[in-house]
């Protein structure tokens, strides 16, 4: 994917729903419908402000059959390397925004028997739209939520009036949590479990199915990784005959686009696997911050995705 | 296309099917070399250029009406040619609208498409259909969406649902077949359903292109083109129907096989569907007999060579093995050992 694809949009609401957690509604800039997507796609949010442009994944948290509006939730990330700080900051009602054609990497199951969602935080948006879609199906359901505390429970009110029962809430604040075992020992056969939060949900979640003898199959999870800051280093692209700077608060995919090349991509967050680059060289040590590529793989030193990783020590080139 | 469609052509019996001096011009060559090995030849299915096969998104030819008229004849016949799983059903209502506003905004002058919200009214001026209905709502369709729609489409279509990894061929329309089954593949997985071809999957080919399609984009689709040949204009030759179209392969003789060969060049499009995040996989068949192939100086000898030296398991592969010697001969007058020009154009 490239700029050249990307949708226009006007943002037309915005509401703090908790302390950390913003809602921002966008409709088509062209006041037309905005294409079909299905629940747990994510948009890429191009963002052209101040000195550079950042590129970030939010799952659209709408009704798929609705599409006179997208919506997303945008978290305030402490560690913001300016992303989730221009969404909350400087975007207003009528701001235009440019957004990529929606994509999903986690997507229901069509042949599961009972579907079991697990959110944690602001985890819960690919949820609120795949409720959409299973709402009215007849495949059972349930839905377990679990936040920091009452104030932090994004989206509650629309959950409880559509869902009522199906929606199970956890609060650290009043120490409970989701029973992982007692839930995942005890599901019908041809069940699958959904998971979206922080990582530590999910390493949980997926170690207790496994744990239980789900197979991979039905364990799903989705969780973008932001490009953590980190050293600055230097990329030396072979086929394009230039070196470029990556600085510590940027990616090493912004920097290479910064230079003028295209990486070709979906998530931009370590998920599809799609930017997978060829490793020519690497003098340091390259520090694999993606859910895609396997212990082997990393092993083999020869690949990197460079929407989330870095490098560190001398010498890093790459088949660009 | 702006043809003027023949609704009389058949594809069986007296085989009336024939290309007019301009759908030869216009046909898809599948073999940008003298030779031909498989490979991952997927690109972009973008518009153009003006007058080609991939002008529009679905092509319609001169050939419209009586191949509609020869997918209906297979489906009364033989209803299991159209298929879906039950968790089918939002991917067929896909591939209703894909097909419908691609038509609609494409041939303006052939088919109309108004939307008012889920009330959409559909007219169908070469086949004569005026259906007004409600997107969602099955009972207001006289049959199934992706059958409703696929017998107004020429080509088959295959829709494959994406779950663990892989793709799954779970509904489909499917009647202009070069020797495969629906009714036998259906529920199969991606390297399932390639399972018989042979080469490819040592060649990496099936790993490569199922990875390729699980990040298919919306909006952005691609396609291939894929060929085998046939004897007589036939679009059926499904592994049902081999009884009626196998032993055609034995009349072949160097002297009858320009008008009994036809080279059959499918053009595979494949796209993303929107609401059920499933594919559309869309096989659509061009047939050229090869005495208006050799028509074209640069095509006949092409496939000369291209047939001359194919690879054994391919020859067998494709139901060759019969004619493809008597094919070689016919054509060999043809070859002057000239070099051809790279690409497939014409000239």
């Amino acid at each position: 994917m490239n700029d050249a694809q990307t949708l226009a949009v006007v943002v037309t609401a915005i509401e703090q729903i908790t302390p950390l957690i913003k809602h921002f509604k966008m409709a088509a800039a062209d006041g037309g419908a905005l294409p079909a997507f299905s629940g747990g796609s994510h948009i890429i949010v191009v963002m052209r402000g101040g000195s550079r442009i950042h590129r970030n994944p939010y799952s659209l948290l709408s009704s798929p059959h609705h599409l006179d509006t997208y919506e997303i939730g945008v978290r305030r990330m402490e560690e913001s390397r300016g992303g989730s700080h221009f969404m909350h900051d400087q975007v207003r009602v009528g701001t235009p925004l440019e957004i990529a054609h929606p994509v999903n990497l986690f997507p229901l199951d069509k042949i599961a028997r009972k579907h079991v969602l697990i959110a944690g935080g602001i985890g819960i948006t690919p949820f609120l739209a795949q409720l959409e879609d299973l709402h009215d199906a007849a495949v059972p359901y349930e839905l377990h939520y679990s936040v920091r505390s009452p104030e932090h429970a994004a989206f509650l009110s629309r959950l409880r009036a559509r869902e009522g029962e199906r929606v199970h809430m956890y609060y650290d604040s009043e120490s409970q949590a989701v029973d992982f075992d007692g839930l995942l020992s005890a599901q019908p056969l041809g069940t699958h479990v959904y998971v979206c939060g922080p990582a530590g949900l999910i390493n949980r979640v997926t170690a207790a199915a496994r744990e239980w003898g789900w197979p991979d199959s039905h364990i799903h999870w989705e969780q973008f990784a932001a490009p953590p800051v980190g050293e600055a280093f230097e990329v030396f692209l072979a086929r394009s005959k230039l070196t470029v700077h990556v600085p510590p608060d940027q990616s090493l995919m912004e920097s290479i686009e910064g230079a003028g090349v295209e990486v070709p991509y979906l998530c931009r967050g370590g998920v599809c696997g799609f930017c997978q680059t060829r490793v020519l060289e690497s003098g340091g040590e390259l520090l694999h911050n993606d859910h895609y590529l396997s212990e082997a793989e990393r092993a083999k030193g020869n690949c990197i995705m460079p929407c989330v990783s870095r490098a560190r020590g001398s010498k890093l080139v790459l088949d660009l | 296309m702006n043809a003027v469609f023949k609704p009389d052509e058949t594809y069986r019996d007296d085989f009336t099917f024939r290309n007019s001096p301009e759908a030869i011009r216009r046909f898809p060559l599948p073999f940008p070399e003298d030779e031909y090995m498989y490979s991952v030849n997927i690109e972009p299915h973008v518009p153009g250029p003006k007058g080609a096969v991939t002008e529009f998104a679905f092509d319609v030819d001169e050939h419209y009406v009586a191949e509609c008229r020869e997918r209906a004849l297979v489906l009364a016949a033989e209803p299991l040619r159209f298929q879906a799983l039950p968790h089918m059903l939002s991917s067929q209502w896909d591939c209703l609208e894909l097909i419908m506003e691609s038509l609609a905004r494409d041939y303006p002058q052939h088919f109309t498409l108004a939307r008012n919200g889920n009330h959409w009214h559909w007219i169908n001026r070469p086949l004569e259909l005026d259906q007004r209905f409600t997107f969602g709502d099955v009972s207001t369709l006289p049959r199934p969406p992706l059958d409703y729609i696929g017998r107004q489409a020429q080509g088959d279509f295959v829709v494959m649902d994406q779950r663990e990894g892989d793709l799954w061929a779970e509904a489909g329309v499917v009647t202009t077949q070069a020797d495969w089954s629906l009714d036998f593949d259906v529920g199969m997985s991606f390297n399932e359903w390639h399972g018989p071809v042979p080469l490819a999957h040592e060649l990496g080919v099936f790993d490569r292109a199922l990875k390729y399609l699980l990040n298919l984009r919306l909006g952005q689709p691609v396609r291939r083109l894929n060929w085998t040949m046939t004897v007589h204009p036939r679009l059926d030759t499904s592994p049902e129907n081999y009884p009626k179209w196998g032993p055609d392969r034995a009349a072949v003789t160097p002297q009858n096989a320009g008008d009994l060969v036809h080279l059959r060049v499918e053009l595979q499009g494949l796209w993303r569907l929107p609401r059920s995040n499933a594919i559309a996989f869309g096989i659509r068949c061009y047939l050229i007999s090869v005495r208006d192939l050799s028509t074209v100086p640069k095509w006949a000898r092409r496939v000369h060579r291209v047939l001359k030296n194919l690879h054994p398991a391919l020859v067998d592969y494709k139901g060759l093995t019969r004619y493809r010697d008597a094919v070689v001969e016919w054509l060999a007058p043809f070859d002057d050992g000239a070099p051809t020009t790279p690409g497939t154009a014409p000239e």
